[in-house]
């Protein structure tokens, strides 16, 4: 009798995972929250990467009846080193003796927070839950501003530039044989036929006269088969087809005024990176552009724009022109979709605020997928603010903006900016 | 050494199918030399992740879905990937046949050992225990299982995953308590007869139920309530009692309730039979292995790499170490059948004073006897000698809270054997760690209330966690819920909590109007 042995280990497997989403579904709350922290804590690539998530053990304990601490409990060791009967020795801090650390309580007390790894996909799932740009179903894949052209094969009729010298050739050869077969066999009987009859009859004998007529006329038919006829012109053929967007573009722009300090500047980080986050999400190609400004508006690599430090006073709209300069020197094209998100503390030289207006309004929303402006100051909007809002009336759906006003804020602002709308 | 190779049973640290079935010939060969008794069994090779999920399923091969084994799995997913724990060389489940698991990533020595360990140990006193024979039926239990998912799959379609959720997170939470500790079965049929007939009761119990809810309400003379208690005897099963007697349950979540409450109590033989058990399978892995060493049929290579991990497996830390964490059950149990043996075989004077009965007899008579009847608090009571107790030196600590400081009560010495020894035992009476609950009266004339009483040990308090499970009781009771315990005074009975469902007032007394 041999034993049995089966190979498992193809099959069923992620048994568990059924397990798994129920418990993922189950606590979301929690798990939603734990991500939340962790964007409050980490930069932006350890959130991509690290999704390690505690939720607290309480709240996914299995509580069941046990017996708690208290009363009275003989425990056996073993290992004595030193006791002896009768002896007294002091109790240990931390609980009772007996409780070695192994024993997790599986009725939650003491628990320490549950963490787990959530995979990338549950990771995202769970932080774009509900979360889409406006329209964006509608605006990315309805409406196609894009064409590739695609190579289909060969056609007859074209430009010349679109001539395909290859298959011109080949067919002109081929219709050259074709038409000129039958007059070449024809030819050569002629030419047997010549031979023959010179062997056997004077030069000027009848025969010979039609036989040396009729290959001339038969040369002259071959001769005059064309090398190549516009019947054998071949163009390669393209097509359009519709191509949607597939690359993205979002502006920072980010106020390094004096009155910019780096607590704020840590949340108008975190408010680009869950932009781009979600943009990366959503698209294959992102370029990121950084603005900052004070007084004047530069374009800087990414260490400048959130390390870097400036003083100075505050024109907004400066930023903005070189926002619409970019634009229009580098991402005119409609294959790009341009996001802005633009972050401050809300101070504005007073005259700048209403031309800011203007500047978004006629020179940037239109050709922007979607602009976001948070502020984050504690104090009452200023005219910057007061501006903007004249905006979110006139752009419903491709504007939006927001004040926060401490870091934890940031997450619920985020959705607030992004929040799926039913189209 | 010419002779002596090809006799060996397989070469290398890889192994084959076909040398894990020649290791499995040869093994149960000896086993059977042995005299081990065995189901049949079969082996199954599988990866790490299907270890894990194994281990969320505790150990079962088809089991039904529920959010608490993904959480399981995470966490022993996510220790496993920082390796804070290996996984456990062997699953074995207890069926028949039975099946013993194998990973993929053993070398060929380590699924030996496991081969030996679960295939023969383990199955052996799965066979062999009474508490195995008398609460699992081996052949059934794959069968109730493959049931038990498709069951509660299917209310899961029919009533809503979300209800089905809430009732077996009430289930898991009342599992402990919803086991029969003591109360043996009689006789199948007349089991099922008397169950039958018990169901034809409840069925008439809820017919009149129903009838008294359309009456008007009267109070009735509490003394007069009183005095006929409900259930007449105090019922430790709780899950039992509410599967029965439940007002407002439905027939699915009966039959859900139960589904858990068997399994539960399928399991419960190897929580009352830990050191034995693993003793057992852990010795005969031992003794199996050396005996095929001793024969030529294995290496000196596979002896030093089994001996590694059967010593990791027996070692015990003493107290104060860093890695002590409590008894290992491993150890002490294959100490213990060790030292049986050698009871039997060399036996001292000691040994002749303490173990009359034993000393010098067969050794394979005495431990069948002591594998068929035992379950670890009584063998521990019967069977750990002195030797054994000054070898682990073992110390009992008493931990009263009414005292500033902990006593030693009892070392191995002369005066302390015997306390000490009955102290062990008490530690693995389940009886004693599992907190005492009983069903006490359910109002049936009144508001159908039920009591629960908590008798406490020592003056032991519940965990905090008691108010949270009393939501479950009074979600799955569907009306008030209070749990008692007794004041240490005055003797009095006391409410430590109570807790309302709101159920009722929705569903049940339009149902009644009807």
């Amino acid at each position: 009798m041999t034993v049995r042995i089966i190979d498992r280990r193809l099959d069923s497997r992620n048994k568990s995972s059924i397990n798994r989403s129920r418990f993922i579904h189950r606590f979301k709350g929690q798990i939603r929250k734990a991500v939340a922290d962790a964007i409050a804590r980490r930069g932006i690539r350890d959130l991509e990467n690290g999704e390690k998530i505690g939720i607290p053990g309480r709240d996914i304990s299995e509580p069941q009846f046990r017996i708690g601490q208290g009363g009275v409990r003989d425990i056996v060791h073993p290992g004595n080193d030193r006791f002896h009967r009768g002896d007294e020795v002091e109790r240990p801090l931390g609980g009772g003796a007996g409780q070695g650390r192994g024993a997790a309580s599986p009725d939650g007390e003491g628990m320490d927070d549950f963490v787990f790894t959530l995979t990338r996909d549950e990771f995202l799932d769970i932080f774009f839950d509900e979360l889409a740009l406006p329209n964006l179903v509608k605006r990315q894949l309805a409406r196609i501003d894009d064409y590739k052209r695609v190579r289909a094969g060969y056609t007859q009729s074209g430009v010349p530039t679109n001539i395909n010298l290859v298959r011109t050739m080949r067919g002109a050869a081929g219709r050259r044989i074709a038409v000129g077969g039958p007059h070449g066999t024809r030819l050569r009987h002629l030419l047997a036929e010549l031979d023959a009859a010179r062997q056997e009859t004077p030069p000027d004998d009848e025969e010979i006269v039609r036989l040396e007529r009729e290959i001339a006329c038969l040369r002259a038919r071959m001769e005059a088969i064309p090398f190549i006829d516009p019947f054998d012109l071949r163009y390669s053929n393209r097509i359009r087809i519709p191509q949607p967007s597939t690359q993205a573009v979002m502006f920072c722009l980010m106020d390094v005024s004096g009155s910019m300090d780096e607590a704020k500047k840590q949340m108008a980080k975190r408010f680009f990176m869950l932009l781009y986050l979600f943009l990366n999400r959503n698209y294959e190609r992102i370029e990121v552009v950084f603005i900052r400004h004070h007084t004047l508006a530069e374009e800087v690599d990414e260490d400048t724009f959130f390390h870097a430090r400036e003083t100075g006073g505050t024109v907004v709209s400066t930023a903005l022109q070189l926002m619409r300069d970019i634009i229009r020197q580098r991402y005119a094209s409609s294959a790009w979709n341009i996001y802005g998100a633009q972050a401050s503390d809300g101070d504005n030289w007073n005259d700048d605020s209403p031309r800011c207006r203007e500047l978004l309004a006629d020179g940037i929303l239109p050709s922007v997928q979607y602009f976001a402006y948070i502020e984050i100051a504690d104090s009452e909007p200023q005219n910057l603010w007061r501006e903007y809002e004249q905006l979110l009336a006139s752009h419903p759906g491709h504007f939006a903006m927001q004040r926060i006003a401490a870091a934890s804020d940031i997450y619920p602002v985020f959705r607030e900016l992004f929040r799926r709308r039913m189209a | 050494m010419k002779k002596k190779k090809p006799r060996l049973i397989a070469e290398g640290s890889d192994w084959t199918i076909e040398a894990i079935a020649r290791y499995d010939a040869e093994i149960g060969r000896v086993a059977k030399d042995y005299g081990l008794d065995t189901y049949r069994h079969q082996l199954e090779i599988i990866t790490a992740e299907q270890m894990m999920d194994a281990y969320a399923a505790i150990g079962m091969p088809v089991y039904y879905h529920h959010w608490s084994f993904g959480k399981h799995f995470l966490e022993t997913e996510n220790r496993y990937k920082r390796g804070h724990m290996g996984l456990a060389y062997e699953i074995v489940i207890n069926s028949d046949p039975c099946i013993a698991y194998l990973m993929e990533e053993n070398t060929l020595t380590m699924q030996a050992l496991v081969i030996a360990h679960a295939a023969y140990g383990h199955n052996s006193f799965f066979k062999g225990n009474h508490l195995f024979k008398q609460w699992t039926s081996a052949d059934a239990i794959i069968d109730y299982l493959v049931f038990a998912r498709d069951y509660i799959a299917e209310c899961e379609e029919r009533h809503g995953a979300e209800a089905v959720e809430e009732l077996i997170d009430a289930c898991h939470a009342l599992s402990n308590v919803g086991v029969d500790r003591y109360k043996r079965s009689p006789p199948r049929s007349l089991a099922r007869e008397k169950e039958r007939q018990r169901e034809r009761e409840a069925y008439l119990q809820s017919q009149i139920n129903e009838l008294w809810r359309t009456l008007p309400h009267h109070d009735a003379d509490p003394a007069a309530a009183s005095e006929e208690r409900f259930p007449a005897e105090p019922e430790e099963n709780l899950l039992y009692f509410i599967e029965k007697h439940a007002p407002l349950l439905e027939p699915w979540q009966r039959e859900i309730i139960r589904i858990v409450r068997k399994i539960h109590q399928y399991f419960y033989p190897q929580r009352q039979t830990q050191v034995m058990n693993e003793g057992w399978a852990t010795y005969w892995h031992y003794t199996l292995l050396q005996t095929l060493y001793d024969e030529g049929k294995v290496s000196d290579g596979f002896m030093m790499e089994f001996l590694h991990s059967h010593t990791n497996v027996v070692y015990q830390p003493p107290y104060n170490s860093n890695w002590y964490s409590g008894i290992n059950p491993y150890a002490l149990g294959f100490a213990m059948w060790t030292d049986i043996r050698r009871i039997c075989e060399k036996p001292t004077d000691e040994d002749r004073h303490w173990f009359p009965e034993i000393a010098g007899s067969d050794w394979r008579d005495t431990f069948n006897f002591a594998m068929h009847n035992f379950k670890d608090e009584s063998f521990i009571a019967q069977y750990l000698s002195p030797k054994l107790m000054r070898e682990f030196r073992f110390f009992a600590i008493r931990d009263d809270d009414s005292r500033q400081r902990l006593s030693i009560d009892a070392i191995h010495d002369e005066p302390g054997y015997r306390e000490l020894r009955l102290k062990l035992a008490e530690q693995y009476n389940l009886g004693s760690s599992d907190p005492n609950i009983q069903v006490w009266n359910v109002d049936r004339r009144g508001d159908r209330s039920l009591t629960l009483r908590y008798f406490n040990h020592q003056r032991r308090p519940l965990s905090s966690s008691h108010e949270t499970v009393l939501e479950h009781v009074a979600r799955l009771w569907g009306f008030a819920v209070r749990l008692e315990q007794q004041t240490p005074i005055s003797g009095e009975w006391n409410v430590i909590a109570e807790r309302k469902h709101e159920r009722r007032k929705a569903g049940a007394y339009t149902l009644a109007g009807i």
